[in-house]
């Protein structure tokens, strides 16, 4: 007899891999740390998940449903597939709608070259739209003085949102609305100019797409670095 | 050797896309012995030809003409390729859909002109209402994104086409490429 293990392990097969994960790991950590890609978009390493976008989807053996790999934890004997034609085909379609649903207009895009919604739709063979697009009038807030929002560019993945609320603690960001009116809203929708902004920028870092930019950066390219939320995190665990 | 006939449309674009295809440069040489361009922006014949088997269309469709101009396009072309993306997502052109046709000639012919306000009314075709991707209107066979999309992607494309094995176009461009 063997003593009992220190810790829970889970032993699963994710795309014919036999892996092993802790208890409460998300599957998308375990396929991570096991290099089987799977494509995100609302998820970000340093924030809370929410499964917002969907675009995690994977299928687990033995049942119809999907399930979003990044909120969706590990279980014993599980049988994950990260990639198949409904998912591809799933996958597309969630693209495609973001896409139709606001004015995304890559190609006079501050983020152009640097979107994760551009690179996603590509990966992704997405080559044209197969829904007509709504083209909404929507709002930009340019009254702060280094930022612009612009929701044309929004696609509610909520990251600005966590980032404030969760690492720089002041929760200024929220969503507002239903439905295809939800809109991100600063303070109780004040100008972002007037709000209580500390200006330090982490919301435009982790957007993954134009809607948050910074002023400077008009004409130029506009690389993102959402990579300082682990690093930051691992510091702070340190102190 | 027989050759393919190619046709290249312009529409509502700025020929951003017939520039990028004209910086093949020495390329197009190798290209005129696989098609005959038999109409184009480049080329003298003013209607489009009873048959052609490759046509590569730039621009959105915006006017009355635009749409017209795309059925008969798609009704006499073997294989149709939408080239760039205001032809595959409306693009730059169709920023003014959230805007009304009336509020953006009134901006264009009152608002902002100094002299001679008045909206002309012949030989220019009315608006439609918005601007419009061509697979909204016909069947589109190939998609080539990209603002434009590069001469390089161009020849790739096209050399697949001649070869009858069609590239994997997205490991080639994406919108706003
Ligand atoms: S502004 Fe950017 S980070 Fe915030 S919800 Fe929209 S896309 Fe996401
Ligand atoms: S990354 Fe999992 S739902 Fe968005």
């Amino acid at each position: 007899m063997s003593p009992a293990p220190a810790v829970d392990i889970k032993t699963l097969t994710i795309d014919g891999k036999e892996v092993s994960a802790r208890a409460g790991q998300t599957i998308l950590e375990v396929a991570r740390e096991n290099s089987i890609a799977i494509p995100t978009l609302c998820h970000l390493d340093g924030l809370s998940d929410v499964g917002a976008c969907r675009l995690c989807m994977v299928e687990i053996a033995g049942t119809p449903k999907l399930f979003p790999a990044c909120v969706a934890t590990v279980e014993e004997g599980q049988v994950v597939t990260t990639s198949s034609d409904r998912l591809k085909k799933h996958r597309r379609t969630i693209l495609e709608l973001l896409f139709a649903e606001r004015n995304h207009v890559c190609s006079v895009c501050v983020a152009n070259g640097h979107c994760e919604l551009q690179t996603l739709g590509q990966e992704q063979g997405l080559t044209h739209i197969r829904l007509p697009y709504r083209n909404p009038k929507l709002e930009i807030d340019g009254s702060h003085e280094r930022f612009t929002l612009d929701q044309n560019r929004c696609i509610l993945c909520t990251r600005c949102v966590r980032v404030c609320a969760e690492v720089e603690g002041a929760h200024i960001w929220d969503v507002m609305g239903r439905g295809i009116d939800s809109m991100v809203i600063t303070d109780l929708h004040q100008p972002w100019g007037e709000s209580a902004c500390t200006r330090c920028g982490k919301c435009v870092q982790v957007c993954p797409t134009g809607a948050l930019f910074d002023k400077s950066k008009v004409g130029s390219p506009h690389p993102k670095y959402p990579e300082f939320l682990p690093a930051l995190q691992m510091m702070r665990e340190q102190q | 050797m027989s050759k393919h006939t190619l046709a290249t449309v312009w529409l509502d674009g700025c020929s951003g896309c017939h520039m990028s295809f004209l910086d093949m440069d020495e390329r197009l040489v190798e290209l005129a012995e696989h098609f005959d361009l038999i109409y184009s922006p480049l080329v003298d014949l003013k209607t489009y030809p009873e048959h052609v088997d490759f046509a590569l269309v730039e621009g959105a469709i915006s006017s009355t003409d635009d749409e017209a101009k795309i059925k008969k396009i798609r009704a006499h072309t073997g294989v149709l390729i939408a080239m760039g993306d205001c032809a595959i997502t409306g693009n730059v052109p169709a920023m003014r859909n959230p805007y009304s046709a009336k509020e953006v000639t009134d901006r264009a012919y009152f608002e902002n002109a100094s002299a001679q306000q008045q909206l002309p009314t012949i030989y220019v075709p009315t608006l439609l209402k918005t601007v419009r991707p061509i697979q909204e209107f016909v069947k589109v066979d190939y998609y080539l994104p990209g603002c434009p999309p590069a001469a390089d992607t161009f020849h790739a494309f096209l050399t697949g086409l001649i070869e009858g094995k069609p590239v994997d176009v997205s490991a080639l461009t994406r919108f706003g490429a």
